[in-house]
């Protein structure tokens, strides 16, 4: 259906460009989408909805969000299980040289990139001879989005407004956590939400905080036949129409933390004041930096606080 | 002050002349130069010709000279760094705060930065405590306790932005080291104190007092306003501080904000303990409680204690009723990338861009941005040590300034993995 759409792409231009030469004032919901594509063959080979067709429903998403305003700007960066690159700039491939078959450049190009990007992961894992490694790469993906995103800040005063979309299968990687919560929090100072349309079958704790705590969206769409019409219901509106819609509220994030010893979800426990490791019981030493915790260990302020009003 | 009241009427001529003087007596065009110092931002180049200032060379080449300093710092000793802080910031408000060498007066400029400063140091110190306390007419007066919520600190402080009388380093000292004599034995003490004045004008001795706070380990660091003064140095040196004289307002942003990160950790100064933490759960949307902090009935969007089930608005805090920290894991993840820093980027010199053996990349590995300048001529870049991805010099400071993240690092399999050993 949007194979016919896309051929009517007329040259795009930079919104710095358009703003130069006076063809529009500032707006406010003229976007930049970051895309996060989730291409870890362990998640597509075992998964329902094949990588083909999930690629299909996302490249129509791509070309309504560069049909929706000339002057939105779409990149995508492939999130592999060996590596992340970017596969996809709406601002570096111009809509020429797309007259072969009528096939419009998103598509060529960005399904070219993408098959070398696919090829060399796998030769990188290859190389390797890890074993099976269930997650991807998020945290990369992430990282250099923001980057990108930073590059558009200092752009100048006159840049669309960017956000970040994950289109994320695969199951959390628990080493990432330190570097996806750096991310997130980098994501926070600089007001980038981060939106996540997750596909796999349980909750991802990850996606959730991102898009809890940078102020985007997490959905995780109820049936993949449609999964264009979420996306473009849901993640193709701009920041500033969001405002006066009714989106999907979040469900409640668990910031609850879990103990170091035991990974069991805790409502109270004990945290080091060297490095911040916590654990559900007292221990004489941190396992985590090697410290001795005192045997007598001076009474917190609090719990003496306590002490007195019971005593 | 008291001249003006005292001549009610025909003063008012006199004061024009005045205010003129004391712009030094520039000519109203003058003024706007004098603001501006453009001249500043020239310079010579090697045949004499004037030309600007490459302003983000510079700018790089301190941020690399602040980023190898810390990293130096770490290389000596496998030091940990003081997440847990219980800070106050002392601020002089003694006549001398009203000169108008800083514009409008040092007073306003130290506002407008505490502010920030206090902004700042809660976002890298989610877990640390502040306090605010005001030198006034030779007295030291507690503005704020300590506490966690940045919001209460800039209210108060905006509220009491005046300025008169003699400055007391001896009755700060002592206010201070009263207060954080009674904090854990966990957390580290410190005082930063703002100083406007030249003198000053103690009750008693202020040796005493200053061995009193070493004693107490409490690290004092000192901003000067004005010239550099012994007994700050005095102070500093002995507590393990910094002292430091700021020559304009963003010199003195500058020193400020240096005190938002956590300082290295002195082994003796805390010891390591296990600290009793609460970890609450949102509240249901649609559940009623009175919470404690602010004492009036809430619809929703709340934390219950899950010690005594009272409820609170924000975290972190404190329970006013049990005491127990209360927290979420994210505010434990803010201050992980202090305890993991990203080694500092190698510079790329052109000449080695030649060199076959060296991998050449043309754009940013972070953001894409061609490294080359106009002609194909390569500009300045930098390398990661691990990953050997090449990043620009913008991408350099925003990575290990906000992101604490190596894009190339991360992804990649291989060296997540070399890392790991
Ligand atoms: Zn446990
Ligand atoms: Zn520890
Ligand atoms: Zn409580
Ligand atoms: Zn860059
Ligand atoms: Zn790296």
């Amino acid at each position: 259906m949007a194979l016919g759409l896309g051929s009517t792409g007329a040259r795009t231009y930079l919104y710095a460009e358009l703003v130069e030469i006076g063809e529009i004032a500032t707006r406010d919901d003229v976007s930049l989408l970051v895309v996060s594509l989730d291409t870890n063959p362990f998640f597509w080979s075992t998964f329902s909805l094949s990588f083909s067709d999930f690629i299909s429903h996302v490249l129509a998403f791509l070309n309504s969000i560069l049909l929706l305003s000339q002057l939105n700007q779409v990149v995508v960066i492939a999130t592999g299980c060996n590596s992340c690159a970017y596969i996809y700039d709406s601002s570096v491939d111009s809509s020429h040289g797309s007259d072969t078959s009528g096939m419009p450049a998103l598509y060529s190009n960005l399904l070219r990139k993408l098959e070398e990007f696919v090829a060399r992961d796998e030769q990188l894992g290859k190389a390797q001879m890890q074993g099976a490694t269930a997650s991807s790469l998020l945290s990369g993906s992430l990282s250099m989005a923001l980057c990108y995103i930073q590059r558009v800040f200092r752009s100048g005063p006159l840049h669309p407004q960017p956000r970040i979309l994950c289109l994320q299968g695969s199951p959390d990687g628990p080493e990432q956590y330190v570097a996806i919560m750096n991310s997130i929090f980098s994501a926070q100072r600089s007001t980038v939400p981060i939106d996540s349309c997750y596909i796999g079958s349980n909750n991802s704790a990850f996606l959730q905080q991102a898009s809890y705590i940078t102020g985007g969206i997490y959905y995780r769409p109820p049936q993949l036949d449609g999964l264009f019409q979420y996306l473009s219901m849901v993640f193709a509106t701009d920041l500033h129409s969001r405002a006066f819609l009714r989106l999907p509220k979040s469900v409640g994030v668990d910031f609850r933390a879990s103990c170091f010893c035991h990974k069991q979800t805790i409502d109270m426990g004990y945290v080091c004041s060297v490095c911040l490791s916590i654990f559900c019981e007292h221990h004489q030493k941190c396992s985590t930096c090697g410290k001795y915790i005192p045997k007598f260990c001076p009474a917190y302020r609090g719990d003496k606080h306590n002490g007195n009003a019971l005593g | 002050m008291n001249n003006n009241t005292d001549r009610p009427l025909n003063g008012e001529v006199e004061e024009d002349d005045e205010e003129d003087e004391a712009n030094g007596g520039l000519d109203a065009w003058e003024r706007t130069y004098a603001e501006d110092r453009s001249w500043e931002s020239l310079k010579e180049d090697e045949s004499g010709l004037l030309c600007p200032i490459d302003n983000k060379a510079i700018y790089h080449a301190q941020y690399r000279r602040r980023l190898r300093a810390l990293a130096s710092t770490a290389a000596t000793a496998r030091i940990q760094k003081g997440l847990i802080r219980y800070l106050y910031i002392v601020i002089d408000l003694s006549k001398a705060a009203s000169e108008t060498d800083f514009r409008p007066c040092r007073m306003a400029v130290i506002g407008k930065q505490v502010e920030a400063f206090i902004r700042e140091f809660f976002d890298q110190n989610p877990l640390s405590h502040v306090g605010l306390v005001t030198i006034k007419d030779g007295v030291a007066h507690c503005l704020t306790e300590l506490g966690g919520s940045p919001e209460s600190h800039i209210k108060a402080l905006m509220c009491k932005m005046e300025c008169s009388g003699d400055a007391s380093l001896q009755n700060a000292l002592e206010l201070v080291h009263g207060y954080l004599n009674q904090i854990p034995t966990y957390g580290h003490r410190e005082v930063l104190i703002l100083y406007s004045a030249l003198s000053t004008c103690d009750p008693g001795d202020i040796m005493e007092t200053i061995q009193k706070c070493k004693k107490g380990k409490i690290r004092c660091s000192v901003i000067g306003l004005a010239a550099e003064m012994f007994i700050c140095k005095h102070i500093c040196q002995e507590t393990g501080g910094t002292y430091c004289v700021a020559l304009d307002e963003h010199h003195l942003k500058e020193l400020i904000l240096e005190h938002a990160p956590p300082p290295p950790a002195i082994a003796e100064y805390a010891t390591a303990s296990l600290i009793k933490m609460g970890f609450p759960q949102r509240a249901a949307e649609g559940s009623i409680a009175i919470c404690t902090c602010h004492e009036e009935a809430k619809e929703g969007g709340g934390y219950n204690c899950p010690r005594c089930k009272v409820r609170v608005c924000e975290l972190p805090t404190e329970c006013r009723i049990c005491g127990l920290t209360l927290i979420s894991s994210p505010h434990l993840a803010r201050s992980y990338h202090h305890l993991f820093p990203i080694v500092p980027f190698d510079e790329v010199s052109p000449s080695s861009r030649n060199d076959p053996h060296q991998r050449f990349a043309n754009t940013c590995f972070g953001c894409q941005q061609r490294l080359l300048r106009l002609g194909n001529k390569p500009g300045l870049s930098v390398i990661c040590p691990k990953c050997k991805q090449h990043f620009c010099l913008d991408c350099d400071i925003y990575i290990h300034e906000s992101l604490h993240n190596c894009p190339g690092c991360e992804s990649s399999r291989h060296s997540k993995s070399v890392t790991a050993e």
